[in-house]
């Protein structure tokens, strides 16, 4: 039974050997826990299927959002999975635990270098200014954020780099939960939504 | 056989005959028919003397071109015969009367009595519908202009056999004609009548009787209903003095459109098969070579002046009709021949008196020499003619493929299906080998640039020499519903490495595709119908991407549905139910959705168009 759930959002992965490389490596390790969700490839027509992404939601004890950053965000089809999977009265508001204590990982590549995300470089920010809607997203459905995989420079990045990123990466799967920067997260904050917030449906 | 031979020894020899014959003939590219006049010949009184009675087993075979001409009429819904009208009576009426007048007057010209060139003519201007249409089957031709041109005129003389047949006693010196005219309007009354009850019973009686039948569930008796509703009608016809096979066409054509009509055909298919080798082998027997002997000339000079003027009027139609140049060796060949019906023609006007015996029987071996000659005619047109006409221009038949092809695809049609898919795959950079099956497509495409090789996809070898074998994907874009199954067989049997991409024209093509294993099968008006529908959606105030939804979850709903009833296909009452099960599940939901919608919208204050897609409300959208 799969306890951890991938969700892959690339719009162009024939493209991505960032992404095939990683994805290539989770299929060759084989895991038994994990259950791999390709959305473009999935939903061409992006006609998503909640039904069946609330139920692969509900299994799982660790959920992966494993997608390149297109401008300082995820890919639309991911966010369209958002949208209407993680719905009013399911993922948050009354009623909406479905999600709770589950963790959040995010697993990303950037094109651009380290160095472009600083206030001296192209990008202008620390990478870890484009993360607030992410953690806040994960806070609302009570999951708790994972520190995220990152890799700056996907176009340049070289194959030993690339292929010591994939084994971390598959690493970190097989040994879910017992990772130490685990222990030393603080504890989910609850994250209500006062009534008056909300339309009253 | 009615000397008390027993029938089990005349089974062996026709039977053997057939099996020893057919392959052989086959085996030299001479065709099957070929093959069973041979074996007549061989059987016959003047061969091995096996059989001597060769008229009875003719007239006993003669239910084959029955069978047949039922099985036309299958293919044949109304509307398509309704569209065939004026090739039927005006074209058929040209070829029936442009031949007899010529042999009537090249009859006279040579001192023959104007009512035995009459009657010859007559009976001479008629061509073979088995041969004719039997060829155009074993070809793949049905479809093209000449076949169907072909069809038209062969529809005609059936229905024209008739009042020859009724003028031939008038012809007769004895007064014997006389005594029968007073009961010609009687006649008339009952035929019409007839005609009638098989309309009318075609149209209401048939379609419960045969599901009645049906759900007895005992194929042999389903079999059975098959040929009773053959023979009942053809015995009807013959009651009245009408042509059997006419009867059988119109009772076959009155079932094309319902639910049986594929059932029908596999189930008579052999009967028909057989029977109409029986009719050859019977037509390869009464050839009577005492005649043909005792006078070759006049014999030879009958069959080649009533092939030749036939074969004038012939080019003349399809130089006007028009059929296509490298059609028309085979549309006149197949036309100029002699018929069946001139059998029953002749015998009838010798027997009513009209003509003498040895007349009758010289033009009865005429008429047997040519359709022996036909399949003999076409092979020389095949080797010979065909090539020659191909090679003198450009706007002839496009030579058939012949260079093995290297294209991963290979699209098979080239219509308005297949031509949207081959400009995809060109804009994207993707060769594939393309396959039609009409001359005149493959003509107009090639004028925009496309290299379409001309060619029957349901033959093995070209789609071999189109490359088949080591090619990719197949797209199956051929409108044909049984060639486009027969294909999609060939792939699976032949090329398993072919992902076969296919149209559906409808639901039941659907399911024979999906029973050859094929699954990535698109119905052919599905997707155009839902762009319409969401166009509707707009414009009653949907937002237009609310459309867009809505029409993408009931394609996915109608697939799986189709999905779903796949393994009940056949079973049409557990079809209904699923389909009406399902339907309303879809409805159910959406109404539930609709209800969601408005009671929130209610409670907001909203006044905007209903706004139907089940989108949940989103954290700090704003749309409080």
């Amino acid at each position: 039974m799969p306890d951890i759930v991938i969700l892959v959002a690339h719009p162009q992965n024939e493209h991505s050997s960032v992404n095939r490389t990683l994805l290539q490596a989770v299929q060759r390790s084989g895991q038994a826990r994990v259950e791999l969700r390709d959305l473009y490839a999935l939903y061409p027509d992006y006609l998503i299927d909640v039904q069946a992404e609330q139920a692969a939601l509900a299994a799982a004890r660790l959920v992966v959002w494993q997608h390149p950053i297109h401008w300082y965000g995820m890919p639309p089809l991911l966010k369209l999975w958002l949208d209407e999977v993680f719905a009013f009265g399911w993922a948050y508001g009354p009623g909406g635990d479905r999600l709770r204590g589950k963790d959040l990982w995010l697993v990303t590549s950037t094109g651009g270098a380290a160095e472009s995300y600083r206030p001296d470089g192209h990008n202008r920010y620390f990478f870890d200014a484009f993360l607030p809607p992410y953690e806040q997203t994960a806070a609302l459905a009570g999951m708790r954020f994972l520190p995220p995989l990152l890799l700056h420079g996907a176009h340049r990045v070289g194959e030993a780099e690339l292929a010591a990123h994939a084994e971390l990466y598959v690493q970190r799967l097989a040994q879910y939960p017992d990772w130490p920067e685990i222990d030393a997260l603080e504890p989910c904050a609850p994250c209500e939504v006062p009534s008056d917030a909300r339309p009253a449906d | 056989m009615e000397h008390g031979t027993p029938w089990l020894q005349m089974s062996l020899v026709y039977l053997g005959a057939a099996v020893l014959a057919v392959p052989l003939a086959r085996l030299l590219g001479l065709g099957s028919i070929i093959g069973y006049l041979a074996a007549g010949i061989a059987i016959g009184p003047w061969g091995l003397k096996l059989v001597t009675d060769a008229a009875t087993i003719l007239h006993f075979a003669e239910f084959g071109v029955v069978l047949m001409l039922f099985m036309v009429g299958l293919e044949l819904e109304p509307k398509r015969l309704w569209a065939l009208r004026r090739p039927i009576f005006g074209w058929g009426s040209v070829q029936m009367a442009g031949s007899t007048l010529l042999i009537l007057a090249a009859g006279m010209a040579f001192g023959a009595d104007w009512r035995l060139a009459l009657v010859a003519a007559l009976g001479l201007a008629l061509s073979s519908t088995a041969i004719g249409l039997g060829v155009l089957n074993e070809r793949n031709l049905m479809a093209t202009g000449a076949g169907q041109s072909v069809l038209s005129v062969a529809l005609l003389q059936d229905i024209a056999a008739i009042p020859i047949l009724a003028l031939l006693p008038l012809l007769a010196v004895s007064a014997g004609a006389a005594t029968e005219a007073g009961s010609g309007w009687w006649g008339a009354a009952k035929a019409v009548g007839v005609v009638a009850l098989i309309v009318l019973g075609g149209r209401l009686a048939l379609r419960p009787a045969l599901r009645w039948i049906a759900r007895s569930d005992t194929p042999e008796i389903f079999t059975a209903a098959s040929l009773l509703l053959v023979v009942a009608t053809a015995a009807l016809m013959e009651s009245v003095g009408l042509s059997m096979a006419l009867g059988a066409f119109l009772a076959g054509v009155l079932l094309a459109e319902s639910e049986y009509r594929r059932e029908l055909e596999t189930d008579l298919e052999p009967f028909k098969g057989l029977l109409l080798g029986l009719f050859f082998i019977a037509v390869g027997m009464s050839i009577d070579f005492a005649v043909v002997l005792a006078r070759p000339g006049l014999v030879a000079a009958v069959v080649a002046g009533f092939l030749l003027l036939k074969a004038l009027v012939l080019l003349g139609m399809a130089r006007l009709l028009p059929v296509p140049l490298a059609e028309r060796p085979v549309f006149v060949v197949l036309l100029a021949q002699g018929g069946e019906f001139g059998f029953v023609v002749f015998q009838a006007a010798s027997s009513s008196g009209a003509i003498d015996a040895e007349a009758a029987s010289l033009l009865v071996a005429a008429v047997a020499l040519s359709m022996l000659l036909t399949p003999l005619l076409l092979v020389l047109v095949d080797r010979w003619l065909t090539p020659r006409l191909a090679r003198a221009g450009a706007a002839q038949r496009p030579a058939e493929i012949s260079e093995p092809q290297q294209a991963p695809i290979i699209i098979a049609g080239f219509g308005r299906y297949g031509q949207i898919i081959g400009r995809l795959l060109n804009a994207n950079g993707l060769s594939a080998t393309v396959l039609e099956h009409d001359a005149d497509q493959v003509e107009t495409v090639r004028r925009f640039g496309w290299p379409v090789f001309y060619g029957d996809a349901t033959r093995l070898d070209l789609l071999r020499t189109a490359g088949a074998g080591k090619a990719r994907v197949l797209v199956l874009a051929i409108d044909d519903i049984d060639q486009s199954v027969a294909v999609a067989r060939l792939a699976r049997e032949h090329f398993p490495q072919l992902q076969v991409v296919a149209r559906a024209r409808n639901v039941t093509h659907y399911y024979r595709l999906r029973e050859l294993g094929v699954t990535l099968i698109e119905r052919e008006t599905l997707d155009s119908a839902l762009m319409s529908a969401r166009s509707v959606l707009e414009l009653m105030g949907w937002q237009r991407h609310t459309a867009r939804n809505q029409a993408l979850r009931f394609r996915q709903h109608s697939i799986e549905l189709m999905e779903r009833m796949a393994p009940h296909f056949g079973d049409e009452k557990k079809l209904i139910a699923l389909s009406k099960q399902g339907r309303e599940q879809l409805e159910a939901q959406w109404a539930a959705q609709r209800q969601q919608q408005s009671e929130r919208q209610a409670r907001a204050g909203w006044h905007s168009p209903p706004v139907s897609a089940p989108e949940a409300r989103r954290p700090d959208d704003g749309e409080a």
